[in-house]
């Protein structure tokens, strides 16, 4: 299979005058092209730092990063990036919001508006571009933000507990917009999550870091015996619920 | 809007007259304040020539709006309050947009702001005459630098507390330090300029008035001083007056503003 990222021992440890807080330790797993890779672990144990990492936000201080390009060039790939919080801005109408990516990287050419427009259309946003985020409802918010992230067009896209300002019915239906998006653009992605069921209703690889500093526990790959899978039929499953289990121990062990 | 309950009509409404009566009471006060000077005058409680009254300042109005020499004074100190308003607001955005690229620099500069603000600043204004002669430009910088310390602080502060994670998301989309303050800091923290804005035009006023006093041959503040020095005191309190009625219109200007940005949001 071609991998897209390789990490190789990672570790990283935040300074300050009071001390120094160890958050990642020996981080090495690989993520394969279109692989939807769930990363779970305990609080503060370092997963928004890895997906930092990930990001180029921050630099590791031991181990590597490899991106391997599948056409065989070296080129960065892209890697977006959606936080917890929409963070869309009040001051800007949901369109602005959505260009504000592209504003920033001088991308503001035809060829992305109309990959802009596009999106909006199919994923029911079109008549809302000109509101004022609050006007959305919190699922329409993070629809927005996703098409924010993907109109940079990423390779891989990361997602930092992107649900979890939603309310649990809203989240269930987001989160299976979402995936249905990620896996129609045909994106890489590695979600962070609190939420076990959520990891493994979208995951095909979940990724048990241990309490900090985080290393990896268990990498576990999930196989669901159902077609044309998607986050609600994933909860269906036969094997849903041994996944759970299994999960739950290792998390509790 | 029918389903508006009776309830709640009549809650309206009572709020509504409650408005009502307090505006009432709040100009029966002022005209009570001005009948009752104008009587003690007339009646020579008070010494008018000291004291002045409502129908002296009116007609005292009335003649210099005709040799036009009140509409000059009046132009001469809303041109430098203005003036020294626009700068203040420009040299403090420009200081903590730089000190927000720059934490270093404000690191610095911290502890120098802190006292320069807690100075009081009239006591500078005999130093700007000699520094810079007795002309507006004296005045404007009395006006600006009344207000400025505390207009960087209170910025600067507006900047730093604007939601981490927003900055992260421009660092996200691949954007750097300058995207982050053009698209974050500086749009966020519009509120703050505004509530800031607020208290600077009042502040100018007062720092234009010192720089007047001491350094002036126009304007209401040299009115003020010369004024006292021949014994016009109707000139005073009519300045005074004046200078009331414009603190009022120019901070209502911006309040009006302020009101208008917020519902835009
Ligand atoms: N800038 C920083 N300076 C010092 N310590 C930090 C910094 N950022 C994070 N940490 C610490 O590093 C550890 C890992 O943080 P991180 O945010 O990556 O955890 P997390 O797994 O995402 O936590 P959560 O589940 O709460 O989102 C935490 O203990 C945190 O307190
Ligand atoms: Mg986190």
């Amino acid at each position: 299979m071609d991998s897209i990222l390789k990490l190789t021992d990672v570790g990283l440890s935040y300074h300050n005058m009071n001390g120094e807080t160890s958050a990642l330790h020996h981080i090495s797993f690989s993520v394969a092209k279109g692989e939807f890779v769930s990363i779970v672990g305990p609080s503060g144990c370092g997963k928004s730092t890895l997906l930092s990492i990930i990001a180029g936000l921050l630099e590791p201080e031991t181990g590597t990063i490899a991106f391997e390009n599948p056409k065989g060039t070296i080129a960065y790939p892209k890697i977006g990036y959606m936080l917890q919080k929409d963070h869309l801005f009040e001051w800007r109408s949901i369109y602005k919001n959505i260009l504000l990516g592209l504003e920033i990287q001088n991308k503001l050419d035809e060829a992305h508006m109309a990959l802009v427009d596009d999106m909006l259309i199919t994923y029911g946003l079109y008549k809302f571009k000109d509101k004022k985020p609050s006007e959305l409802s919190g699922g329409m918010r993070q629809r927005a933000a996703l098409i924010r992230t993907l109109a940079l067009e990423p390779d891989i896209l990361l997602l930092d507990e992107p649900f979890s300002a939603l309310d649990y019915q809203t989240r269930l239906k987001v989160s299976d917009d979402i995936y249905c998006i990620i896996k129609k653009e045909n994106k890489t992605a590695i979600l962070v999550t609190h939420d076990l069921s959520e990891a493994i209703s979208l995951g095909e690889k979940i990724i048990v870091l241990t309490k900090r500093p985080g290393t990896i526990k268990k990498i576990i790959p999930i196989t669901l015996s159902i077609e044309n899978r998607t986050p609600m039929k994933s909860r269906n499953a036969p094997e849903f619920k041994d996944y759970f289990n299994l999960l739950w121990k290792e998390l509790n062990s | 809007m029918n389903s508006v309950s009776v309830t709640q009509q009549q809650y309206v409404k009572q709020k509504k007259r409650q408005l009502q009566l307090l505006k009432m009471i709040r100009i029966l006060i002022l005209i009570a304040f001005l009948t009752v000077w104008e009587l003690a005058t007339n009646l020579h409680y008070i010494d008018g020539f000291f004291f002045s009254s409502p129908s002296r300042i009116l007609l005292c109005i009335w003649n210099m709006l005709f040799d036009g020499s009140l509409l000059l004074h009046i132009g001469v100190t809303l041109y430098e309050t203005l003036l020294s308003f626009l700068l203040i607001i420009l040299l403090s955005m420009g200081a903590a947009m730089l000190f927000w690229l720059h934490p270093r620099i404000y690191e610095v500069f911290d502890p120098f702001l802190v006292v320069l603000n807690s100075l009081p600043k009239s006591a500078l204004a005999p130093l700007f005459i000699v520094w810079l002669g007795t002309n507006v430009r004296t005045i404007i910088v009395a006006g600006i630098s009344v207000a400025v310390f505390g207009s960087i602080i209170s910025l600067y502060s507006g900047f730093a507390s604007v939601d981490k994670d927003k900055i992260k998301l421009i660092y996200t989309l691949g954007g750097g330090k300058k995207d982050a303050l053009k698209k974050v800091v500086v749009p966020g923290t519009i509120p703050v300029l505004l509530s800031t804005m607020k208290v600077n035009i009042g502040l100018a006023l007062v720092g234009v008035i010192i720089g007047e006093f001491l350094a002036a041959r126009k304007g209401l503040g040299y009115l003020i001083i010369y004024g006292s020095q021949v014994f016009k005191l109707d000139w005073v309190i009519m300045s005074i007056v004046i200078l009331c009625i414009i603190a009022i219109g120019l901070y209502s200007l911006l309040n009006c503003a302020e009101k208008k940005y917020l519902k835009g949001l």
